[in-house]
């Protein structure tokens, strides 16, 4: 009897789900309305003008070349196995997918095509240009123009089907190497000044064309090159973290020394291997890490979401500029920045707490609108006549002297440099300290259960209080930096753009993750002042960077030290995983 | 003998509903006290106004000899009464360390100066939490040990979850612990071992303990005295087998189906 | 439920610093407005007829805003979640209108039938602004429900930006003039008080759209399903009624409210930018928590407040209090008028009507 009923209970799996043809044909039309859209809004005119590769498509052509081909990827991208279905079968169904996807990606252009062509809508649609449809149409006429774009799109949008077929070993090398090849273009000034900088102005020379762009064959060297090395790579960091892992704890604390020692080593020398441009646009950077780093205390730790930051930030500026610089009219004592500077986050302190007790009681999302008020309370007195004897108004303040320690004054960039990276680490060391400390926890637990933790003893208010304090004193240091690095404070740079700004940093580096911070800070600020062409479009971007970032990751907004995986897995899975890897990390150890 | 936890008279209304009527109950230290009764006699009630979650109307809750009506929450707790809540109450997003590491900021003082400058003095205080958590977590046997330290909260499963509710309420260093409905959605085995470690809380660790339960085994295997409530008010007291038998008690589980009939 | 009587429980000292804080705040509040209208009025500065045109201009004002407040508050009595986004909702509808406006106003139509030519500009704003806030609840807020707060928050703050740059880049970053209106010039007295023909516009509008929102909630099933739905969502979907298309309808009808707003907020001030719907958005909201949140009649009164208040907030209290330029700190007033609300009275004038919250 026990024996019949065994065999009963073998697995009869559901057929599989395959992938969904009718859903591409969504897809693709949604692909031809993003092709629309980047048209429509500018976004290929302006990179139109940048090069990307030496040959006959400009950048702004293969902008709109990688749109269906994305949306073929995602075409083609099987649907998620559910327990007790088949796998589906991969192979001509998800090429399919990605051409019925590239195709009506192609059709939707295509009518966009014919409808800019047939009516005028430039005094709507300041952007539907005469050189767009240029460009739209590959410099051919309108009929061959659309023709050539549909088959290109079809075929691409075959190739972003086809890819789904490579396992994920093939299409994480893949897509770094494309990425890589495509940064080289994009960045050529960066590279460039670097590779002449090093005296390697032959390889300088192999990589770009006179005209900036990338040679056809370096670029498709570099990128089998880079696809080869991320293939052979693909399981060495894992290993390596796993013999570190694996090391006693003496020497592990050897080799995380010697990795610091390294670091400091390269950032040491960095502004002047970089140059006076770019390590202007590192200390921009700079300013805003250091700014992110404090309101990840406020948001990431305690759970406040300050959409006002930008108040702290100009409280910072605005003292030291009224307290160092000689133009300033009401009130001049010309003290050095360093004199200065306890002052200034006096005023922060008071800047904080101002803004921190009305606000104790408040739900989170008012908590968010009335700070978003304080920063546009705040841009508003420093703009206003009322406090111009102070403040400047809108002239602002000018001739903020440089910072000196003794004879040496940081004037220039790569000497200021130095100075933003010292309160940087600071701050970096600030958040690590505080995070791993009863305060931290007691931050994370009020964020996370507010009456619970006060009854277990959590003094709300004063945690809630220290966390605005040190933001703004975060913040203010930043601001100090800033008025000292331009030179002059005008009320028109402390908008609520910087608080968005600072905020998108660490929602999508992740918070409360250090190294998450400062990837967000390159990709955010630096990256952008490097593409002119990006700039324009840089909180567009943003937004859309946000709203994605909400729906992929709606388990929103997770402190990334810990692998965000876990929150994924149960916790029957996590221990057969986690079992798995001790034991291939003691296998590791005691091969040695 | 003094009571530890002294109740007299206790009321409470929400709104036109008298949800505790003039109780009456003494714990004397060392016990292990159940609370029983059907759906809304009013036992999370009690539990919330001997914690101070919410204020009483009338009468006296003495702990220890001192009247702890009016205090804060924390006070409460400061002073030796622990509980657990019924949906558990974890602090998702933090590991299983840190929630009981957390749960010790009563009788910690670290401060934030201390965090930043790193003074030894913090450095002690955190290694001391820190061990405290890992013994605390440690009184599960392996379940909450290991690798699980670094797990975060929401990512264990029910039955942990609950201990470690329980190992939180430990790690104050409590006199009392409140168990509100420790084994509510476990199953047999599950429940067999919460009710020998409730044993344990009192046997190794001396805590004096109050338990709301519904399941009869667990409070069969161990009350010293059971308690039961019915619409806020004590119906019966004395050991399961008196209890168990006392015909208000029945009448009050089933009585409720006649009188909707 | 134990939640928010747990934290009234916390009656020890421990808050009382913040407490007595928060009371210098009122008396400094109250006395420095009481003492600086008193001398603004004694000083003659401005005639009492200068004082009932202000009053009007916050009237009108205060419509526009309760127009957009009503998207606000309706959404965040059914979802409780502020949809940052509202504010270009208002702006697109607003600069619908203008092209529509600036389309028509070559034609005959503009000096012939100009109250259908704005009707059609109306029409146009309205519908605009319903369909981004409906594209806006299905892609990005939808998902969304049920996580906790402040995701679709930030979602919604990302939408902001997001349609404010894509209008930017779309339509130019320039300011939009409305094209003037001859028959809106001018105006006339009642009761000793200056009505310009725009605010009278602006006002009869609101107050038509405002009954007509009224008769649409109270009377009709759909309006009932939503204020099913506002009360308690389990229970609504229980009974049949379509939560996710009821939820869509408070979006559409904010929307379009909006919309409306949009165009008047238009043709009062004459021009409309990219960003134009990010100071109106906060104030907008700032209006719905003044009247009570989650309550429709709430945002009317709100908006109407807070257009008195911005109005005539410069010119009565901060001007009597020596500051000079007051009229440049209109919106602080607006913002801090936003901060006192919700200290000290944050269920607004008329109370909240929010939705049941389950544990």
């Amino acid at each position: 009897m026990a024996e019949a009923v065994q065999t009963d209970l073998r697995e009869e799996l559901l057929p599989a789900r395959e992938v969904d043809l009718r859903r591409s044909v969504r897809v693709g039309l949604l692909g031809g309305l993003t092709a629309v859209f980047i048209s429509a809004v500018g976004m290929v005119q302006s990179f139109d003008e940048a090069g990307l590769v030496v040959g006959p498509l400009s950048f702004g052509d293969l902008l709109l070349l990688a749109v269906p081909f994305v949306f073929g990827v995602l075409a083609g991208h099987p649907p998620p196995v559910l327990t007790g279905f088949a796998e589906p079968t991969s192979g001509a169904r998800n090429v399919i997918a990605g051409g019925v996807a590239g195709l009506l990606t192609g059709v939707v252009i295509g009518v966009f095509v014919a409808l800019v062509d047939t009516f005028d809508v430039r005094d709507i649609f300041t952007r539907i240009s005469p050189e767009l449809l240029d460009i739209l149409t590959y410099g051919q006429t309108l009929a061959v123009g659309i023709l050539i774009g549909l088959v290109a799109d079809v075929i691409l949008g075959l190739a972003g089907g086809a890819s789904q077929l490579l396992g994920e070993r093939w299409r994480r090398p893949l897509f770094w190497a494309l990425l890589v090849v495509v940064m080289l273009g994009v960045l050529e000034a960066l590279v460039s000044q670097i590779l002449r900088g090093a005296r390697l102005d032959r390889v300088q020379d192999a990589l770009y064309a006179p005209t900036g762009e990338l040679r056809l064959p370096s670029a498709i060297a570099i990128g089998l090159g880079l696809f080869g090395l991320g293939l052979w790579l693909r399981d060495q960091p894992r290993a390596v973290r796993q013999r570190i892992g694996a090391m006693e704890a003496e020497r592990r604390r050897l080799v995380t020394a010697g990795a610091l020692v390294a670091l400091v080593a390269v950032l040491g020398i960095l502004p002047w291997v970089l140059g006076p441009f770019l390590t202007e646009v590192l200390n921009i950077a700079g300013i805003f890490l250091l700014m992110a780093l404090g309101l990840n205390i406020v948001v990431g730790l305690a759970g406040l979401l300050d959409l006002g930051y930008v108040a702290f930030f100009a409280v910072g500026a605005y003292t030291t500029a009224v307290l160092t610089s000689p133009a300033s009219q009401a009130f001049s004592p010309e003290l050095s920045f360093w004199v200065a500077l306890p002052l200034v986050m006096l005023a922060a302190v008071a800047a904080g707490l101002l803004v921190g007790t009305p606000v104790l009681r408040m739900r989170g999302d008012y908590l968010a609108i009335v700070t978003l008020g304080f920063g546009e309370i705040a841009r508003i007195l420093f703009l206003s006549d009322a406090l111009k004897p102070t403040f400047g108004g809108a002239q602002g303040i000018l001739k903020i002297p440089d910072i000196a320690i003794g004879p040496i004054e940081f004037r220039g960039p790569e000497l200021f440099f130095y100075a933003i990276l010292a309160f940087a680490l600071l701050a970096g060391y600030m958040v690590y300290a505080l995070q791993d400390s009863r305060i931290g926890r007691a931050w994370m637990a009020m964020r996370e259960d507010e009456s619970v933790a006060e009854a277990m003893g959590v003094n709300t208010v004063a945690a809630k209080l220290w966390a605005f304090v040190i933001g703004a004193m975060l913040a203010s240091f930043g601001g100090a930096l800033f008025a000292v690095k331009v030179g002059s404070v005008f009320p028109s740079s402390f908008n609520v753009i910087v608080s968005f700004t600072v905020l998108i940093i660490i929602i999508i580096g992740g918070m409360a993750s250090i190294p998450g911070v400062i990837v967000g800070a390159l990709i955010l600020v630096a990256l952008p002042e490097l593409l002119r062409e990006f700039q324009e479009f840089r909180f567009l971007l943003y937004g859309a960077l946000l709203i994605v970032m909400m729906l992929r990751r709606p388990e929103g907004l997770i402190p990334s030290r810990r692998r965000a995986r876990e929150l994924h897995e149960e916790e029957v899975v996590q221990d057969a995983r986690l079992r798995a890897q001790a034991a291939e990390a003691s296998a590791t150890a005691s091969g040695e | 003998m003094v009571a530890l936890l002294d109740i007299t008279g206790l009321g409470k209304s929400f709104g036109g509903v008298r949800a505790i009527d003039g109780l009456d109950l003494h714990v004397d230290k060392g016990e292990i006290v159940s609370v029983i009764g059907p759906n809304g006699a009013g036992k999370t009630t009690l539990f919330n106004l001997i914690t101070g979650l919410i204020p009483t109307d009338e009468g006296k809750v003495e702990f220890e000899g001192v009247d702890i009506l009016g205090l804060p929450p924390s006070a409460i707790l400061e002073r030796g009464i622990a509980r657990t809540f019924q949906n558990v109450r974890l602090f998702p997003e933090m590991t299983v360390r840190e929630n009981v590491m957390v749960a010790q900021h009563c009788r910690t003082k670290a401060g934030v100066l201390a965090a930043i400058f790193r003074t030894p003095a913090f450095r002690r205080e955190e290694e001391q939490i820190r061990r405290k958590a890992e013994d605390t977590l440690g009184f599960f046997g392996n379940r909450l040990v290991g690798y699980r330290f670094d797990q975060l909260a929401m990512a264990l499963s029910y039955a942990n979850r609950r201990r470690l509710e329980i190992a939180r309420a430990m790690a104050s260093d409590p006199k009392t612990v409140l168990l509100d409905e420790p084994t509510a959605g476990m199953n047999p085995r599950e429940t067999q071992e919460l009710t020998e470690l409730i044993g344990k809380l009192r046997d190794e660790r001396g805590y004096t303990i109050l338990v709301i339960e519904h399941d009869m085994r667990v409070v069969k295997g161990v009350s010293d005295r059971v308690v039961a409530l019915d619409y806020g008010r004590k119906i019966a007291e004395g050991t399961y087998d008196e209890v168990a038998h006392d015909e208000r008690v029945i009448e009050a589980y089933l009585g409720r189906k006649e009188a909707a009939g | 439920m134990a939640e928010t009587v747990g934290l009234k429980a916390r009656r020890a000292g421990r808050l009382s610093g913040v407490d007595a804080f928060l009371w210098l705040v009122r008396v400094v509040a109250l006395v420095a407005v009481a003492w600086g209208s008193y001398k603004s009025i004694s000083s003659g500065r401005l005639t009492a007829a200068q004082w009932r045109g202000l009053i009007v201009a916050g009237v009108s004002q205060g419509a526009v805003y309760a127009l957009v407040a009503l998207g606000y508050t309706m959404v965040y009595g059914v979802l409780r979640f502020i949809n940052f986004a509202h504010g270009e909702v208002f702006m697109a509808g607003s600069m619908m209108g203008f092209f529509v406006a600036d389309g028509l106003s070559g034609t005959a139509m503009w000096t012939s039938l100009p109250y259908v030519a704005l009707l059609i500009a109306l029409l146009a704003a309205m519908a605009t602004s319903t369909s981004i806030s409906l594209v806006l609840e299905r892609v990005a807020y939808r998902p969304l429900r049920g996580l906790p707060r402040l995701v679709p928050f930030i979602t919604a703050v990302g939408a902001s930006f997001f349609l404010q740059y894509t209008f930017a880049g779309l339509f130019g970053a320039d300011s939009k003039a409305y094209p003037p209106v001859e028959v809106l010039k001018g105006g006339f007295t009642i009761v000793g008080f200056r009505f310009g023909r725009t605010q009278t516009l602006v006002i009869v509008a609101t107050i038509v759209m405002m009954i007509g929102l009224y008769l649409f909630v109270e009377r009709t099933k759909a309006g009932r399903a939503i204020r099913a739905v506002s009360e308690d969502q389990e229970m609504a979907s229980l009974m049949g009624i379509n939560v996710d298309r009821s939820i869509a309808l408070v979006f559409a009808v904010g929307g379009a409210m909006a919309g409306a707003g949009g165009l008047l907020y238009g043709l009062t001030f004459g021009q409309v930018d990219f960003l134009s719907g990010f100071t109106v958005g906060i104030k907008a909201f700032t209006a719905s928590v003044l009247g009570g949140i989650g309550n429709p009649v709430g945002a009317m009164v709100g908006g109407l407040v807070l257009g008195l208040i911005e109005s005539l907030g410069p010119s009565l209290v901060l001007f009597g209090l020596g500051v000079p330029s007051a009229h440049q700190l209109q919106d602080v007033v607006a913002f801090l008028a936003l901060v006192m609300i919700l200290i000290f009275r944050p269920t607004g004038i008329l109370g909240e009507r929010l939705a049941e919250e389950r544990a």
